[in-house]
């Protein structure tokens, strides 16, 4: 599947702290930390939770959907794989049932529609399944 | 503040000097406008990983003795207020007697900002980020600005006065990178988006070049060739987890100042009225529209109403702003060059002076963390 970006851009590599996170993507599941205590939600990933200073934390599947709490058209690209890109989407969806913990991913469609926020969003896994270490990164559309 | 020093100011990348010695170049300046010998600088305080080591600079200008070497933790310019606020701290505890503030650039020699990672795999924070596309300050902040723009009906007119403000300054001022390149709102309009909502001239420069300004105590202020400038207040910090990463922090569409403003005023004992002039970090306009709501100059929800040309144009404003064309369009020296003119405009020395300016405050650093403020006053408000 290609992407909504075009090829070039870093690829994520898993860390120690958020290796769960990407492995439910390859798996078509979002996957969050949540505290073993106080069943909280945080992200991003830390070793402890900020609330009740336990440090024994897992990740939880949550429902794969959110709305748009912020977004922004980006025109002027920073980085070569993005010369010839165009304008795209970024945007930022909270997510009301892991307690408002944000994501970051690309809105779908036409990059120049009109983005509402507050509207409702659906997760779309995008898998680069060509890569050399293959991954998949976590996108939306509108629901 | 007795003693400040600039080099020239160039384009990103055209400084025919090296960083360090550009910091050199700005400490001697300083101490020349001071009357103050360079061996006498026992403290050094700076911000946003300046490369200039303070031992290097102590053995290199011969200070007689080192007693204070400090950094203040942070990127972008949020450090601009904060090394001042710990120089004065230092001061102020006797752990030093004279400690320079500075911050030296040369991207030439050491690489730009606003670059994306030139790497193949990314990993920790950013892997949730740069693969989206979401990688440089502009993009960074532009999703807290359009928050706050949808939560507060702020339109696009409000950030440009920002921008004209800054580029009207700059065309009194022959120092100015952007002297002679006037802005209207036709061309601001017309200008390409960096990202939306922000347009070219919301974003500021790149920049080589240093500047440098020495602290001494109050009751040695009076002792120097020019006017001094007393720091009544200095202060950085941010609010709850406003580190929280991936745009996690709960309060999100902030310059980060709701906390700390507050305690500026109080500790200077002034309120937002008695501002005569003001500096305003520009990263981004946004950011300068949300510092000053949140140092209580302006309701939240009156903007578009607050934020027109005419108020923050020296001469005849009522609040004038960045005053030298500030990092938009004087040059981008991190923000420390804001707070030199602050110190320019009590001395009545601006190319926009304000008439009678008593009390002269500076904004560093919007939406990073931590941010930092300070209050500079004349003689006459002790």
């Amino acid at each position: 599947m290609s992407g909504y970006l075009k090829p070039g851009l870093p690829q994520p590599a898993a860390g120690e702290l958020d290796a769960p996170f990407w492995q439910g993507l390859r798996d078509e599941q979002l996957l969050l930390q949540r505290c073993d205590s106080c069943q909280r939600w945080q992200w991003g990933p830390e070793w402890l939770c900020h609330r009740c200073h336990h440090f024994e934390l897992s990740f939880a599947a949550v429902s794969p959907q959110g709305v748009i709490y912020s977004f922004e058209r980006v025109w002027h690209p920073v980085h070569p794989a993005l010369k010839e890109q165009g304008p795209y989407l970024v945007v930022l969806v909270e997510l009301p049932q892991a307690d408002d913990v944000r994501v970051v991913g690309n809105l779908l469609g036409d990059p120049e529609q009109p983005v509402p926020i507050g509207a409702p969003v659906t997760a779309v896994f995008e898998h680069h399944n060509d890569a050399d270490d293959p991954f998949t990164l976590l996108q939306w559309q509108l629901a | 503040m007795v003693g400040v020093g600039e080099t020239d100011y160039y384009k990103a990348g055209q400084s025919p000097d090296a960083e360090f010695k550009l910091t050199l170049m700005a400490i001697i300046n300083a101490c020349e406008d001071a009357g103050i010998a360079p061996q006498d600088i026992d403290g050094f305080a700076s911000y946003s990983d300046d490369r200039a080591d303070p031992s290097h600079l102590a053995a290199a200008l011969g200070c007689k003795e080192l007693r204070f070497a400090n950094m203040q933790w942070g990127g972008g310019g949020g450090g601009g207020s904060g090394a001042l606020a710990n120089a004065a701290a230092a001061v102020a505890t006797g752990m030093a007697e004279c400690v320079v503030v500075f911050r030296g650039l040369a991207q030439g020699q050491f690489g730009r900002f606003g670059q994306g990672p030139r790497r193949n795999v990314i990993a920790g924070d950013m892997a949730h980020t740069v693969p989206y596309g979401l990688m440089s300050p502009a993009q960074m902040f532009a999703m807290k600005v359009q928050r706050f723009m949808h939560d507060h009906g702020v339109e696009q007119p409000a950030l440009r006065s920002i921008s004209l403000a800054s580029y009207h300054h700059a065309q009194q001022n022959p120092r100015a990178v952007m002297h002679g390149r006037p802005l209207d709102e036709e061309k601001y309009d017309a200008s390409r988006w960096i990202v939306e909502p922000f347009h070219l001239f919301d974003c500021c420069l790149e920049n080589d070049g240093a500047a440098a300004m020495l602290v001494v105590s109050a009751e040695r202020a009076g002792d120097f060739k020019n006017t001094p400038a007393y720091v009544l207040s200095a202060l950085s910090g941010s609010h709850y987890r406003a580190g929280a990463s991936v745009h996690n922090t709960p309060d999100y569409a902030t310059s980060t100042f709701k906390t700390l403003a507050p305690r500026l005023y109080e500790m200077a004992g002034v309120r937002p009225g008695d501002v005569d002039v003001l500096q305003s970090y520009e990263n981004f306009t946004g950011g300068v529209l949300m510092s000053i709501v949140e140092h209580g100059f302006c309701e939240p929800d009156a903007c578009n109403e607050f934020f027109v040309k005419e108020r923050l144009q020296a001469p005849g404003g009522d609040l004038p702003l960045n005053t030298s064309g500030g990092n938009l369009a004087e040059c981008y020296m991190h923000g420390l060059g804001l707070n030199i003119e602050a110190v320019r405009q009590l001395r009545g020395q601006s190319t926009n002076q304000v008439e009678r300016a008593e009390v002269s405050m500076v904004i560093s650093g919007p939406m990073v963390t931590p941010v930092s403020s300070c209050i500079y006053g004349s003689e006459a408000t002790l």
